[in-house]
């Protein structure tokens, strides 16, 4: 019993987890092709770009470009050419197989002989996949041509042995290393497109123990699926590994490809007789207990998946919209199309015209249900299962209600007016039953699928008034009626010791009271101070109470006229409004010495970009300095006493008689003087350019000079002195 | 007493003269020497009494050039003096020598100074 509620849990976690709009292949996704997939002198380039714009138009029923007169002379070259098991000569067959251009027979029987020997002598994945699926092509194109493969068995068994036991696919017969692309790995989508290919072309019947065993190699691929919380399953290139294209969409388009062409030829097989088509389900059977042991998933006898697989993989291709490239275009509308007709379970999509309803103009709750590419439907009911508001998740609004159906356009359709229903958001969940029990196996319709509606209206404002309250007594002052549909200008006057009420009241059109998104009473000064109230409500009833005495500072004490203006907005009102009451002369007292000033107002964004102010540079004055002259004769004044000096010396009679008279004392004591007058020199030219470095080193050599015939000098005068004594 | 004061100061002034003619003639040059350098430095500072003292580095370096060379004077004079006793055994050409290496050594730092 527990593992039972716990199973409905699980189940009802995962629907409601479901709260998202898939819409089928419309007409959005053929203008883009239109957009996207443009031919350039009557060509859409390679043999490749031609395949998948000509399949992408193919599959959408667009018949505006014909390209044949360029593309089929490409397509003949390379089939005359005729490569074996190449990329080319499938691309061209794969072109050929649509714009059907005229090739010779022998042709085809030329290349159908290579490729069966290219195919037994094949050594990696790809040249299987090439040459199978290229006489696959062949097969469809010229039915007389014999492409049977007459050792399929054996092929079988070679792509098989590629396979890993972890769901990859060895590239070739000599790559051990499975783990990296480098080291060769094909996606298995590639491998079972392959072997698809391969049991459609053989001649004899195969092993129906090795087909099981792929069915079991597709069962645990698909338990590597990736789940987003909308429900849509996609294949994640990391854990796979492809060749070619990386990412989830190219990924996942090959697994699509690969499974639904795997089990297209398996049921076809089954239909071939009733002795095969015994053994075959009585193989499914045996697979379906297998599965059910590993998987414990609900599995329908004979199915190879679950219903639930393809939808979440075809909403995986619907939810991405309409692509901006026309490689993923190739790729959505590819896959699609392969869902659209698969022998699994065929996806329905359940989508709504519109999820914003107005009770106003009477809309209707509208269902489509369409198949992917968005074909009719088989005969089915909507069931509207249940309905409830966005906040309230526990009570239900409606429930167990049938939808209509329009035989015409086939839409479901609900009056939602004669339902109680009322404005706001609202969580639909949606059932989709089919008619007959056949169909049930058929189509794939997904439990219950959750979809977010709007309903918008009409709200009532009734009896809105204004007043201005005295504090103390809380009597009322003045009071006026508002006209909030309306224009209103009220001139009311107010000071701080009283205070201003502002009343309204909101009610839907079932009478209910609504509270709005946003409700909001701006005032702002003069000075464009702005001031913001939120309205506060008790049911239906909202009021504000501005008590001006509490609210001197947060004004900043600024008196004078406040322009009023209410503001009631919700994404469900239709009418939502914004209008200005009015102003309201205050008269506050004067501000402190302490009051807080009002911030400064934002300036003008525009102005960031105008000059900016001038920097002026302020420099140190110049210090006074004396005139000229007066320093001038200052210098002449500081000579004076130098000639007094030497009148003064003069006067005293000095004479040079003491000086050496025999040369070598006597040129001693003339470098003496030329020594001493270099120094000064030095010092001059120290003080006018020289550094003090400079001037250091050469005063040591002046030093050392002048210290030697300093001393002898000196020395010669001492001796002559004493002699003078001695004697 | 007036008449006596200034007779006395007049003997007194004469006294010193005399006394001042018996110094030799090489002391009387150091003593020209030094009253010249004090009067070079007098100049300056009432230069600056009048103008302001705003390169002052400059004027300290001209005025401590003449001060410092004017002491350095009145060292060699005090050396050469044969009265004073405790100099008595250095020669006046050693006192000279030092004189001008304190001179050389001072005028660099005033040079360096000056600006």
């Amino acid at each position: 019993m527990s593992r039972n509620l716990g199973f409905l849990f699980l189940i009802l976690s995962l629907a409601i987890c479901q709260a998202a709009i898939f819409e089928p292949v419309s007409d959005k996704h053929r203008s883009a092709a239109l957009h996207l997939f443009r031919p350039v002198d009557g060509s859409f380039g390679s043999l490749e770009e031609s395949y998948e714009s000509l399949r992408t138009f193919e599959i959408l029923g667009v018949k505006k470009f014909d390209v044949s007169q360029s593309t089929c002379p490409l397509v003949v070259k390379t089939l005359e050419a005729s490569p074996t098991c190449s990329k080319d000569l499938f691309d061209a067959l794969r072109v050929n197989r649509i714009l059907r251009c005229e090739v010779e027979a022998d042709i085809f029987e030329k290349i159908a002989s290579k490729l069966q020997t290219g195919i037994r002598e094949a050594s990696s994945l790809l040249d299987f996949y090439y040459g199978v699926g290229s006489l696959g092509l062949i097969k469809e194109q010229s039915p007389e041509t014999n492409v049977q493969l007459s050792d399929a068995s054996t092929t079988f068994h070679s792509i098989k042995s590629l396979s890993q036991s972890d769901g990859r696919w060895l590239f070739s017969f000599g790559s051990v290393e499975s783990s990296t692309y480098a080291a060769g790995t094909v996606h298995p989508g590639l491998a079972l497109e392959t072997l698809a290919g391969v049991i459609s072309l053989a001649s004899s019947e195969l092993d129906q123990s090795m087909i099981g065993a792929v069915k079991s190699d597709i069962v645990k691929l698909f338990d590597s699926t990736e789940r987003y919380d909308d429900g849509s399953l996609y294949f994640d290139d990391k854990l796979l590994d492809t060749h070619g294209h990386q990412g989830p969409i190219s990924t996942t388009s090959a697994v699509v490809r690969g499974v639904t062409s795997f089990s297209a030829v398996i049921s076809g097989k089954l239909n071939v007789s009733y002795q095969q088509l015994l053994s075959c389900s009585l193989a499914c059977l045996l697979a379906f207990v297998v599965l059910c042991e590993m998987t414990i998933k609900f599995l329908l006898p004979g199915e190879l998946l679950p219903g639930d697989k393809i939808l979440g993989l075809a909403r995986f291709f619907l939810g991405i919209g309409v692509p901006g490239n026309a490689k993923d275009l190739f790729t959505q509308i590819d896959s699609v199309a392969c869902l659209e007709d698969n022998k699994i379970s065929i996806p329905l999509i359940l989508s709504l015209p519109a999820t914003v309803l107005s009770l106003t103009k009477k809309d209707q709750l509208k269902v489509k249900v369409n198949t992917v590419l968005g074909s009719s439907a088989p005969p089915l009911t909507v069931k509207l299962v249940q309905a409830f508001s966005s906040d309230k998740k526990e009570i239900p609004v409606l429930e167990n209600q049938k939808l209509n159906v329009d035989p015409e356009s086939s839409d479901h359709s609900l009056d939602i007016l004669s339902s109680n229903i009322d404005i706001g958001k609202y969580i639909f969940s949606f059932r989709v039953v089919l008619h007959e029990s056949e169909n049930k196996k058929i189509y794939a319709t997904g439990g219950q699928t959750q979809v977010p509606i709007f309903i918008t209206g009409f709200i009532n404002v009734d009896s809105s008034e204004i007043s201005i309250l005295d504090s103390d007594l809380g009597s009322i002052e003045t009071k006026q009626k508002l006209d909030l549909s309306g224009k209103t200008s009220l001139s009311l006057s107010a000071n701080h010791l009283q205070k201003l009420s502002l009343h309204f009241e909101l009610t839907t059109p079932h009478g209910n009271s609504f509270h709005p998104h946003q409700v909001l009473l701006k005032l702002s000064h003069e000075s464009k101070v702005e001031h913001v109230f939120l309205v506060g409500n008790s049911g239906r009833h909202f009021e504000i109470l501005l008590d001006f005495l509490g609210l001197v500072e947060k004004f900043y004490y600024l008196s004078g006229k406040y322009d009023m203006q209410l503001t009631v907005g919700d994404v469900a009102m239709e009418n939502s409004f914004l209008i200005a009451l009015g102003h309201v002369e205050l008269d506050l007292p004067q501000a402190p010495e302490k009051a807080p000033r009002p911030p400064p107002q934002p300036v003008d964004p525009s102005s960031i970009y105008g000059p900016k102010q001038e920097i002026i540079h302020i420099f140190r004055a110049t210090e006074k300095r004396p005139p000229q002259e007066l320093s001038l004769a200052f210098l002449g004044l500081t000579v004076l006493p130098f000639f007094a000096f030497l009148i003064g010396l003069v006067r005293l009679g000095v004479n040079l008689k003491n000086f050496p008279s025999s040369a070598l004392p006597a040129t001693f004591a003339l470098l003496f003087h030329c020594g001493i007058a270099a120094v000064l020199s030095l010092y001059l030219l120290f003080w006018l350019k020289l550094d003090l470095f400079t001037t250091l080193k050469a005063l040591g050599f002046l030093g050392i000079f002048l210290l030697f015939v300093g001393h002898r000098t000196l020395s010669h005068l001492a001796s002559m002195s004493t002699k003078l004594k001695s004697a | 007493m007036a008449k006596t004061t200034a007779k006395d100061a007049q003997d007194l002034f004469r006294a010193l003269r005399s006394a001042y003619a018996a110094t030799p003639t090489k002391l009387k040059i150091i003593d020209i020497y030094v009253v010249f350098a004090i009067f070079t430095a007098l100049i300056q500072v009432v230069y600056m009494g009048i103008v302001g003292s705003f390169p002052f580095n400059s004027f300290l370096s001209g005025v401590l050039s003449c001060v410092g060379t004017a002491v350095l004077a009145v060292c060699l004079r005090i050396q050469v003096n044969k009265d004073n006793k405790e100099f008595k055994d250095l020669p006046p050409e050693r006192a000279f020598a030092d004189f001008v290496l304190c001179n050389v050594v001072l005028h660099l730092v005033i040079m360096n100074f000056i600006g």
